[in-house]
């Protein structure tokens, strides 16, 4: 019983991690209506901006908030500059510039910063009062930091007027323009948002994982699925979905099929999923009329 | 002409004679294949510098800085090296289309230390066909070392089968009742260690043996499979996983507060790159053999060897990594290479080059005291040797005997 | 120009300029390396492939981000019997072509229901869990496990030298792939042009009016997902057979990827753009490795993105827009219009 429980706990420790990239995924979603596939690269890249000023001497508050600062940053830049001639092409055009954007993030992270891996320090000290006989203090704390993260960005879409006008611009553009709300900049600030959760969870992966210019890697597949099994649309959907795929793969590796078939009963119990509920858990049901 | 100087037209004619015989190309001692010439020697390198693997490309960028450093002091026996080193992403069929433009396009006069046993298991028959080198190939495997069936390739580290051997041999000396579970990576290189650890254990593997467990380099982490292996009540823990995954298992070992008896796989076993990551103090107690001197451990740091691994790495190359063992290994594979082409002299043909690599004997500044390089036309397998050391949370102490050929 | 315009119309000018293609065609592999033969060959191969996903992806509008898992499980079909039943690589094909139409209809009843993005979720996930499949232990007497299958390469049938070069093997399996690729395409060609086609194109467009003119959409979706796998399965036997060897590590998620890749460049819902999206994929990474040895992929990226910028259509999309401006412009008279 007491292995059980651990795995389940476990699984719910690396759900946070997918959940968190789930987040930003959900946040592009609903800022354009497209799935960054370079969402884990660019988020990598941003640890690996962290992992330079801490090694310079910066402490870790500092350099982590000026990270979050450099991403919002960036990724209102790349949305400004590399993904505005795009905006009117067909939907698989954007997805090849989003691969286009994965490759050159991954390889640039790999020149600049090396392929050996790199440890990166948790601002959650090891004995502190965070410690629990089921979860570290580091997986406790970037718990926290996740959920702190989705009930800013609720409260943010909720109750600031930018936050109604994103949706806006998102839900209906044409409508959005004729009161006046500037779409490009909703979709720029979509993107800078989104790239600002990822390096948050960059941040807060890297001390379990370790800091390599493949670290999303693996990660990117089970981000997918967190976002996707939440509902697409749902950033609280994004959170719920990494935990049931954390917890899932690990049940399913130790108990059920054993660790060499994980891959494929996860692919079939995606697949079932959303075979029966084809908009996620949680999504809206998208209906066209005809 | 007097007659005096007719007597003696016919001696220097003949002196003469003998003279551009010895020098002329025709009866010169210098043999060439495509590749060689007098200035320079061409050689392929296939590398994953891409990739899921590209943690190993920087073993290709430590092979060229070392290049460098012997043409800066004049080349080998007159010739520059030239390092032609490819990217295949560790994708087996990238490795074939690289193979075949060195060997075709740029006629290179062997290929050295490609990396990974699937790309070159993919290369293994066309190599041989073509009757080129496959020098000293960067992975473990057991098979390299066939000279019968492929009489052109050869490894060059002790093999993974081997090194497990080791460990299984010390585990029945020092403890034979052991509960032992085992994590490995599921490819070739964590196959062949688990069969070769439980080849070592023979009879007594299947009682010895728990559970062993494997996980895709993809995977985020390997928690839940530490902890099964942890539930089974195992007292002894074979850790088969590469450097990023074994500093996590380490880690999370200490987290769980599990503390079996540990034996680590040479290839994760660097200081600087697992152990510290991991947390030094997570490390004391646990077992590796080792055949490279590791350039974290403070033992090694001294001494005129570890003085001209530093200056190269800064002089060649500045960028790398000191705490990386692949720039060791990359350092120690080259001067190998070095030897086998001082031995080759003028002989540059790629049969050649077989033979020399197949007569070393030596000792190499960046191996372990004890261990040394030795091979011959029935021994395929230029490393043998590794020792075994004990980690103290600083550095690996090594122990016992010096196992192997 | 305009009269060379209208000559290209004309059916002599066809016959013409296919036999004059099919003689540069042959004449090809004697005026290269067998080196180059071989990246050739690659071509041809990923021509099929993305040919393959096109059909499914730009003619049906389904996205699939798994068709580097049917290139797989063909290239494996292949390389077992080949190996392990020692049959002639020739024969394998249909087998590949069958298995993996079965494995692409399964596929295709999930995704009926999953759109979009959902879909490419699914099949991404697909295209993981296949090379883990692969190297199962229960299974590793058939497919070699992690160490892979290594093949042999057939031997021309007839040797002869042509402008001084041997009729080697890569030159053998060049006019063989060759052959069978102009085999895919024509099939293909006919598939698409006709009621099949049409059908197609009309569930990608408008489902819901496809449905009401009476179009079986799930009968179609899935046949269609099969068909898609079979082309793809098609491509990865003749993979196999070409580089000689199948492992697991041949078949990441990164082709699967590429071929998408592939298959935008070369222009959605275009049978002659898997042709060029075969030729990016295979050179341009190699071109770029030229560019850059410290950061090729980089490279590589920003090509992609750039060719995006010019040919949002890809590059059928371009050409087919130049030849547009190119015609003679017909002038409409607005008094008789109406």
């Amino acid at each position: 019983m007491d292995a059980f429980l651990h795995q389940i706990f476990s699984g719910l420790a690396n759900g946070c991690i997918y959940g968190s990239v789930g987040l930003g995924l959900v946040m592009i979603y609903q800022a354009t209506h497209h799935i960054n596939f370079a969402q884990g690269e660019m988020a990598t890249f941003s640890t690996f901006i962290a992992w330079a000023l801490i090694q310079s001497g910066w402490p870790y508050w500092a350099a982590f908030f000026v990270t979050v600062a450099i991403s919002f940053i960036a990724g209102l830049v790349i949305q400004r500059i590399i993904l505005r001639p795009v905006e009117k092409s067909p939907v698989l055009t954007n997805v090849i510039v989003f691969i286009g954007l994965l490759v050159i993030f991954n390889s640039m992270a790999g020149w600049i910063f090396d392929h050996t891996i790199k440890s990166f320090p948790s601002p959650f000290a090891q004995k502190g009062m965070l410690v629990t006989p089921w979860f570290s203090a580091h997986e406790v704390g970037s718990a926290l930091v996740m959920l702190a993260v989705l009930f800013a960005l609720y409260a943010f879409f909720r109750f600031t007027p930018i936050g109604l006008a994103m949706r806006a611009a998102a839900q209906n553009p044409d409508s959005a323009r004729l009161v006046g709300i500037r779409v490009s900049w909703m979709l720029a600030m979509g993107w800078g948002l989104a790239a600002a959760i990822g390096s948050v969870a960059g941040m807060m992966v890297a001390p379990v994982v370790f800091l390599d210019p493949n670290m999303m890697g693996g990660i990117l597949l089970y981000g997918f699925a967190a976002a996707l099994l939440g509902g697409i649309d749902n950033p609280g959907g994004a959170v719920i979905g990494g935990f049931i795929v954390g917890v899932l793969e690990n049940l399913l590796g130790a108990y059920v099929i054993g660790t060499e078939l994980k891959l494929s009963v996860a692919l079939v119990l995606i697949v079932g999923t959303l075979t029966l509920k084809p908009d996620g858990l949680f999504g809206k049901q998208v209906v066209t009329r005809v | 002409m007097t007659f005096k100087t007719w007597k003696l037209t016919g001696p220097l004619a003949a002196i003469g004679v003998a003279v551009a015989a010895l020098t002329s190309p025709a009866f010169a001692q210098k043999k060439y294949d495509t590749g060689a010439t007098d200035k320079e020697i061409k050689i392929g390198g296939i590398s994953p510098y891409s990739g899921p693997a590209s943690a190993y490309g920087a073993i290709g960028k430590a092979i060229g800085a070392y290049f460098d450093k012997v043409n800066a002091e004049g080349g080998i026996n007159g010739r520059k090296l030239n390092w032609i080193s490819l990217d295949d992403g560790y994708n087996p069929a990238k490795t074939v289309e690289q193979a075949r433009r060195l060997v075709e396009e740029d006629e290179v006069l062997f290929v050295f230390n490609t990396l990974g046993t699937p790309p070159n298991s993919a290369i293994h028959k066309y190599m041989n066909a073509k009757k080129v080198p496959q020098l000293f190939v960067a992975t473990g495997a057991t098979k390299w070392g066939d000279p019968k069936n492929f009489p052109w390739t050869m490894g060059w580290q002790p093999n993974y089968q081997s090194e497990s051997k080791v460990f299984a041999a010390h585990l029945l000396e020092t403890k034979p009742n052991a509960k032992v579970a085992i994590l490995y990576q599921n490819d070739d290189y964590g196959k062949d260690y688990v069969k070769g650890f439980e080849d070592g254990l023979g009879d007594k593997a299947k009682t010895m043996i728990l559970s062993k467990l494997s996980y895709e380099v993809t995977d985020p982490t390997v928690d839940s499979q530490l902890l099964s292996l942890k539930a089974t009540g195992a007292d002894t823990f074979f850790n088969v996983t590469t450097p990023k995954f074994a500093a996590m298992v380490i880690k999370k070992n200490a987290e769980l507060g599990w503390k079996p008896v540990h034996y680590l796989n040479s290839v994760s076993a660097s200081v600087g790159a697992v152990m510290v990551p991991a947390g030094p103090e997570n490390g004391v107690g646990i077992f590796t053999a080792n055949y490279l001197k590791d350039p974290t451990d403070p033992q090694f740091q001294k001494g005129k060897e570890w003085d001209d691994w530093l200056a190269w790495m800064k002089k060649y190359l500045p960028n790398g990594d000191l705490k990386d063992a692949n720039n060791v290994y990359g350092y120690t594979a080259a001067q190998g290479l070095v030897q086998v082409l001082k031995q080759a002299g003028d002989n540059l043909t790629r049969e050649n080059i077989m033979k020399q690599a197949a007569s070393l004997d030596m000792n190499l500044p960046m191996l372990l005291p004890g261990v040394n390089v030795k091979t011959g036309p029935d021994d395929f397998y230029p490393i043998e040797r590794e020792q075994l050391a004990k980690f103290d949370g600083k550095t690996w102490v090594l122990f016992g005997k010096v196992y192997g050929r | 120009m305009s009269t060379f315009i209208e000559y290209t119309k004309t059916k002599q000018f066809r016959w013409i300029s296919s036999a004059l293609l099919l003689v540069a065609l042959l004449i090809l592999p004697f005026l290269f390396k067998n080196y180059r033969v071989f990246q050739f060959n690659l071509v041809l191969v990923y021509a099929v492939a993305v040919l393959g996903l096109n059909m499914l992806t730009g003619f049906n509008g389904q996205i699939s981000l798994g068709h580097g898992a049917f290139f797989a499980v063909g290239a494996y079909v292949a390389a077992v019997l080949m190996d392990r039943a020692g049959m002639p690589y020739w024969s394998t094909l249909p087998f590949s072509a069958v298995v993996c139409f079965i494995v692409g209809w399964l596929m295709g009843f999930p995704a009926l229901r999953l759109g979009g993005h959902y879909l490419a979720l699914a099949t991404y996930a697909f295209a993981l869990a296949v090379p883990q499949l692969l190297k199962y232990k229960n299974i590793e007497g058939w497919t070699g496990g992690v160490q892979g299958i290594v093949l042999s390469k057939p031997e021309p049938p007839i040797s002869f030298s042509f402008l001084g070069q041997p009729f080697s093997a890569d030159r053998w399996l060049y006019v063989f792939t060759l052959a069978v690729a102009a085999l895919m395409f024509l099939l293909a060609w006919n598939l698409l042009r006709g009621r099949v086609g049409r059908a197609m194109i009309a569930i990608r467009d408008h489902p819901i009016a496809a449905t009401a003119m009476g179009i079986n959409l799930p009968v179609f979706k899935s046949v269609t997902f099969g068909v898609s796998a079979a082309f793809t399965g098609v491509a990865g036997a003749l993979g196999a057979i070409c580089v000689a060897f199948v492992s697991p590590d041949s078949f990441t998620v990164f082709l699967s990827i590429t071929f998408l890749v592939g298959v935008v460049v070369g222009g959605l819902a275009s049978i002659p753009g898997a042709i060029f999206g075969a030729i990016f994929i295979q050179f341009v990474p190699n071109v770029a490795e030229e560019i850059s040895k410290s950061a090729p992929w980089a490279i590589y990226g920003v090509v992609l993105i750039a060719i995006m910028y010019m040919m949002p259509s890809g590059v059928m999309g371009l050409l087919k827009k130049i030849w547009a401006g190119m015609q003679p412009a017909t002038r409409v008279d607005p008094v008789r219009k109406s």
